[in-house]
């Protein structure tokens, strides 16, 4: 068995993701702040759907997941905003105290578990920063004449982001609800009735979005859509090479940081088509054998995630030392 | 931005018909001349730009913003024309509209799902390459036999189309790829069966008529989720009956072309099977199968320096973007030991067919079954192709296989 071993660079980047430039940073509300990022040549980045999240991997190796906010319609940046969170495992600490203009982070997917699906209404209701997934579907559902409304609670009004911008362009479709002024969400008001073809989207903290369910009761379950907002860090991707055995071929090849697992099999010599080369077209889909795949893939399901017995090597990488592809 | 053209008033290339049948027939010297002419030349017939070279084709395909499909794909500008059919909710949308559509298609046609199809297409191959070769003498039309037989037997049966009809599929395609061109003769020899097929497709779409298993059912329980609307089920189901037979049966051509005349490779997928997908998006590299699509500028463009025109048709050669010596080396030869990877012929971007991967399987599926039984394929007489608008097509592809023992 032959092991080839790549050639290490000193880019501190980690394949999987992209490096981006950090073009802006501005508080967007107390303990907000929001991030615009764009390749340093300016060029496209990968399309994205209202709802998707992207992977921030930060100097330090950790990797959260933020909600993109900005517009789609400018393929060249993206927009995120960033909670500080006592709680969290100091990404976000990082972000507010650290980052600067100018930096480079990594930025893997992005992914959308929480798609935009047709419906005649829609009612988007916003927990803090759960606001930012709901900012693009907002735009959206704006552009193309559909009956809409968003419910955006917060502890305060200076601790609630973007709340000029949805003024400004929505007026009072938009109802703001700073606890300390106007108390709880009044969620059964706009919830008791189910007017067939009306969506709910919902993006908040876990009380929230239980009570939601709670004031949605009998709906069809597929017409209240959530996704929950948590402080949990992600699994940080992994910085240190690892080892593909390509087990057809009989050949091993370590994988470093800042390789794909698709080059490095490509210099191993095996034929692997690929397209987009970004996780999104699942042309390169490869299957694994043996070890665990870290997905960062916009393709694969949950449960194909789980299965772990295959994976999209243009992107993907292994979560231990040695993944065996059946190439 | 910059007003300036590369294209002198005078160019000859300028002045050509890309639809007419000298070259549907010959593309390759049109699309040199176009592709020397430079990044962008504008077409005088039928006042379009049209991109000939992989660069400023795949920036086209990718940049949506810009280049937007909602007006059609096809020379018709739906904002004045109106379109012969409704309009398909994926290859003739744009975002927003074109989200949920691509959503619920792409996880109906993605890899993993098409697992449980792997065993099933295979051994149907074989079957079918077995009796192709007892039935048969040792020359035969491959284009009937076996490349429009194996996906009008594995495509259909996987969508859930009932038994009746089916012979309706590639008239339809054809019809509906010939629709992306000019008026021309292609077109008006169509229009008596429009109505007629348009009727037949529209039923086949319907819930009562899919078989539940099928990729079909899956389009409608998508709706069923409120992942779709039940307005938008069957324009879905549409889109795989329009896109899925024709391309397939037409680049599985390709590639069967391809290895009849390039006896040297067929050894290497003889000596290496694993080698099928490669060899058929290499196919569909060479032959591209999808030869052009238009865009419809959504604003003053810059291309390369020229100024395309809000509103304007840009016609985009895939064909000669898949052998543009500038991307690929060689690129007129048909090579195995190429990496075919980041070919335009199935489009990039958002756009991209969504059924690639199932092309694919289906491309595997025939070509290792052959490889495992066929020593020798070769040419036996004159290959014809088919005219249409938008597919580089088949009619007729004379072969002779010497069976392995």
């Amino acid at each position: 068995m032959v092991v080839h071993s790549l050639a290490q660079s000193r880019r501190i980047q980690t394949a999987g993701t992209v490096t981006l430039t950090v073009r802006a940073k501005e508080v967007v509300a107390d303990g907000v702040v929001s991030l615009v990022l764009a390749r340093p040549d300016d060029g496209r980045l990968p399309d994205w759907t209202p709802g998707s999240h992207i992977d921030l991997v930060l100097p330090d190796g950790t990797s959260r997941q933020y909600s993109l906010c900005g517009d789609r319609w400018d393929a060249h940046t993206y927009r995120i905003a960033v909670l500080r969170e006592p709680a969290g495992r100091g990404g976000s600490a990082y972000v507010h105290d650290r980052l600067a203009p100018g930096d480079l982070v990594g930025v893997g997917g992005p992914r959308n578990h929480f798609t935009l699906a047709p419906a005649e209404r829609y009612v988007f209701i916003a927990g803090g920063i759960g606001i930012t997934p709901l900012l693009p579907m907002v735009r959206q559902a704006a552009q193309t004449d559909i009956d809409w409304r968003l419910l955006y609670g917060g502890r305060t009004r200076a601790t609630m982001a973007f709340l000029d911008e949805l003024s400004a362009a929505y007026g009072d479709r938009v109802d703001i609800v700073p606890q300390d002024e106007r108390g709880l969400l009044d969620l059964d008001a706009w919830l008791n009735r189910h007017f067939p073809g009306t969506k709910v989207y919902c993006c908040g903290p876990a009380p929230l979005l239980a009570a939601v369910a709670r004031s949605c009761g009998d709906w069809p379950a597929h017409d209240l859509r959530t996704e929950r907002f948590t402080a949990a860090d992600s699994a940080p991707v992994r910085q240190t090479p690892f080892e593909v055995e390509l087990r057809r071929s009989r050949v091993t090849v370590t994988v470093s940081a800042d390789t794909s697992v698709l080059q490095a099999v490509r210099q191993a010599g095996a034929d692997v088509l690929s397209s987009c080369e970004q996780g999104t077209c699942g042309t390169c889909l490869t299957p694994v054998l043996d070890g665990t795949p870290d997905h960062r893939d916009s393709v694969l399901g949950d449960h194909e995630r789980a299965a772990g017995d295959c994976m999209l090597p243009c992107v993907s990488r292994s979560c231990g030392d040695r993944l065996v592809l059946d190439l | 931005m910059t007003g300036t053209t590369h294209v002198p008033a005078t160019s000859v290339v300028g002045d050509a018909d890309p639809f007419a049948p000298e070259h549907l027939l010959h593309p390759g010297p049109l699309h040199r001349a176009l592709r020397a002419a430079g990044p962008v030349v504008h077409l005088r017939r039928y006042d379009v730009h049209a991109l000939a070279r992989h660069r400023e084709v795949r920036a086209a395909l990718v940049d949506w913003q810009n280049f937007r499909s909602g007006a059609g794909v096809g020379l018709a500008n739906f904002r004045h024309e109106t379109p012969w059919r409704p309009p398909s909710l994926l290859l003739e949308a744009d975002p927003p509209h074109h989200d949920a559509p691509r959503s619920v298609l792409r996880d109906v046609l993605a890899p993993p799902a098409l697992r449980r199809l792997r065993e099933k297409w295979q051994s149907t191959a074989e079957e079918l390459v077995d009796a192709v070769l007892a039935e048969q003498e040792e020359e035969f039309d491959a284009f009937a036999t076996l490349a429009a037989a194996f996906p009008l037997k594995v495509f259909p049966d996987a969508v859930g189309l009932g038994p009746d009809g089916r012979e309706n599929l590639l008239p339809y395609g054809n019809m509906a790829f010939n629709a992306f061109g000019p008026r021309n003769d292609l077109v008006t020899a169509d229009a008596p069966r429009v109505a007629e097929l348009s009727a037949w497709v529209d039923a086949r779409c319907r819930r009562e008529a899919l078989d539940e298993n099928g990729f079909g059912a899956r389009i409608w329980a998508a709706a069923d989720r409120g992942d779709l609307t039940h307005d938008q089920a069957p324009r879905v189901v549409r889109s795989l009956l329009t896109a899925g037979v024709d391309t397939t049966v037409h680049g599985l051509a390709a590639a069967l072309y391809a290895f009849a005349t390039h006896p040297e490779e067929w050894q290497r997928l003889r000596e290496r099977p694993e080698l099928a997908r490669v060899a058929f998006d290499e196919a569909v590299r060479w032959q591209s199968p999808v030869q052009t699509f238009f865009r419809t500028a959504t604003a003053d463009i810059d291309v390369a320096g020229t100024v395309v025109p809000e509103g304007s048709k840009i016609l985009m050669f895939l064909g000669s973007a898949n052998r543009d010596p500038d991307r690929w080396d060689d690129a007129d030869r048909f090579d195995l030991g190429r990496d075919p990877s980041g070919h335009v012929g199935f489009g990039m971007g958002i756009h991209q067919c969504v059924g690639q991967h199932v092309a694919r399987l289906e491309a595997e599926s025939l070509l290792t079954a052959l490889a495992r039984r066929v020593e020798r394929i070769e040419l036996c007489g004159e290959p014809r192709r088919h005219l249409n608008n938008t597919l580089r097509s088949w009619a007729f592809l004379p072969v002779r296989v010497r069976p392995a023992r």
